[in-house]
């Protein structure tokens, strides 16, 4: 997969075939890896019993989803609730099309990649939302309503948090971006923004700590209540495969994306990545969940101030 | 090839559009306008205005139509709702207002077709970058943005004076509520 400079067909399609299945191997064996380091952090082995170390956990799994009985209730919204799930693997699978994996290596280089990426996580509410809704469930529709509120707020932080990075480096362009932080990586210059932004990450992804969606403890299962089988798998996976576009994300716009020395651009970027990924489980391990007015407050009165002062200053820098 | 996928970008827009008009579930109306929306991105796309595609779905189907959505599910409308709009769809109550429209469509396309208004060639001359959307903006626009700003920040503080905490001067006169946790 090296070396794909002048874009012949094939090459195109390997590019995009190879990223897909990427992505959707990682996000499944992810929910192997999430298992194991939980119990690692939380003294005790984890899914360890199927194949070498327990990877074969993941097999087992999808074979189970896959022989459930998908149920669709009758009082559903059925058309709407057979669509749902779908939505957010299309749209994170679609969102890894911007992303600039190495040289030669990523679908497509828009000159408004971050806005894309941007579109792409807006369209994923509607799986949460209209899961939610078409389920006609008290707390299907609790944890939906949630989720739109949630998204909705965390993603206007999501996007001002971003435009330091991009008035620093001048383009929406992300691979424009990685090659403007040879000097120095955007982290130093852009510290606040990338924590927003990493916040801002694990809520649009409601990951724990802020998976007040899907709350077990007071929602049953949220917005995916009903769901059962390979449709709540392809939420699950969803849910993955979005943790895995946010790291590689900000490995992208604050950590040099492929940028680094002595090995190959494409393990740089896998272990930035990896790290990120990482630190999302051992978050989910570490920081007990907020209740839910406590995560509005803290977006809205937090979050908004401190993106749009690292906004301003960053103006004000470049400017003078 | 680019002709194909416009025209066929801009049928999707269309169907959809009958859809979100004939649909008698709310929700079903509003996924069609969703998708309208995407295919109307796909459009400016394909005209070279990648800024207004891309703001198109962040700001129309990715915000605005997910607060319909959030609205719609909250009102929580049943069977009755979809009864009360079968019988609003009735011919007798748009056949008016259609015949009208109709009239106003024919005239614009016969104007476009005879080319009566100006360039009539359907795509744009070049791409527009978003540098350039940015330079308009804040060079011959700057008065414009200014007082869309002022309009948006008068909507802030209205919206903040309706769902502000009562304080206690305010209870006595309205309400006589105790606090409501804004």
């Amino acid at each position: 997969m090296e070396a794909v400079t002048e874009p012949s067909v094939l090459a195109t399609l390997l590019n995009i075939g190879g990223i897909l299945l990427a992505a959707v191997i990682f996000a499944a064996l992810l929910t192997w890896g999430e298992r194991r380091l939980l119990g690692f952090w939380q003294d005790r082995p984890g899914p360890n019993r199927v194949g070498p170390f327990g990877l074969l956990q993941v097999v087992a799994d999808m074979i189970k989803l896959f022989f459930k009985e998908d149920f669709v209730p009758k009082f559903a919204d059925i058309p709407v609730f057979i669509l749902a799930p779908t939505i957010v693997m299309i749209a994170m699978l679609m969102g890894f099309a911007v992303l600039p994996i190495a040289p030669g290596i990523g679908v497509i280089d828009l000159n408004i990649g971050l806005l894309f990426f941007l579109a792409m996580s807006s369209m994923a509410v509607y799986s949460v939302i209209l899961g939610g809704y078409a389920s006609n469930n008290k707390y299907a529709l609790l944890g939906g309503l949630r989720a739109a509120a949630q998204t909705v707020s965390y993603e206007v932080f999501m996007g001002i948090s971003l435009m330091g990075v991009v008035m620093m480096a001048g383009t929406f362009n992300l691979r424009e971006i990685v090659l403007a932080q040879e000097g120095g990586w955007y982290i130093v210059p852009q510290f606040f923004g990338f924590l927003v932004f990493l916040v801002a990450g694990i809520a649009e992804s409601h990951r724990l700590p802020f998976d007040l969606p899907e709350a077990e403890h007071e929602l049953t299962a949220g917005f995916h209540t009903e769901y059962s089988g390979m449709k709540f798998g392809m939420f699950f996976v969803g849910e993955y495969l979005s943790v895995i576009l946010i790291s590689g994300l900000i490995t992208t716009l604050f950590l040099g994306g492929w940028l680094g020395p002595w090995l190959p651009p494409l393990a740089w970027f896998l272990i930035k990545t990896f790290v990120l990924v990482v630190f999302f489980v051992l978050l989910r391990a570490a920081i007990p969940r907020p209740r839910y007015d406590q995560l509005m407050d803290f977006g809205w009165k937090v979050m908004l101030p401190v993106s749009l002062i690292n906004l301003l200053a960053t103006a004000a820098i470049l400017i003078s | 090839m680019e002709l194909f996928y416009f025209y066929l970008a801009g049928t999707v827009a269309i169907l959809a559009t009958a859809m979100v008009i004939t649909r008698l579930n709310a929700v079903h109306a509003l996924l069609y306008l969703i998708v309208s929306l995407l295919a109307v991105a796909c459009l400016f796309f394909q005209l070279g205005a990648p800024f207004a595609a891309a703001l198109e779905v962040i700001v129309y189907a990715g915000a605005i139509m997910v607060l319909m959505v959030f609205v719609i599910m909250m009102l929580n409308q049943g069977d009755a709702a979809v009864q009360q709009e079968s019988a609003w769809l009735n011919p007798k109550l748009w056949a008016g207002p259609g015949i009208l429209c109709g009239i106003l469509l024919l005239q614009l396309a016969l104007v476009v077709l005879l080319g009566g208004g100006g360039s009539s060639e359907g795509f744009a001359p070049k791409a527009v970058p978003t540098k350039e959307v940015g330079i308009a903006l804040f060079g011959p626009y700057l008065i414009a943005v200014e007082l869309a700003s002022m309009v948006l920040l008068a909507g802030l503080v209205g919206a903040f004076h309706l769902a502000r905490p009562a304080t206690r001067k305010h209870t006595d006169s309205a309400t006589g509520k105790e606090r409501n946790n804004g």
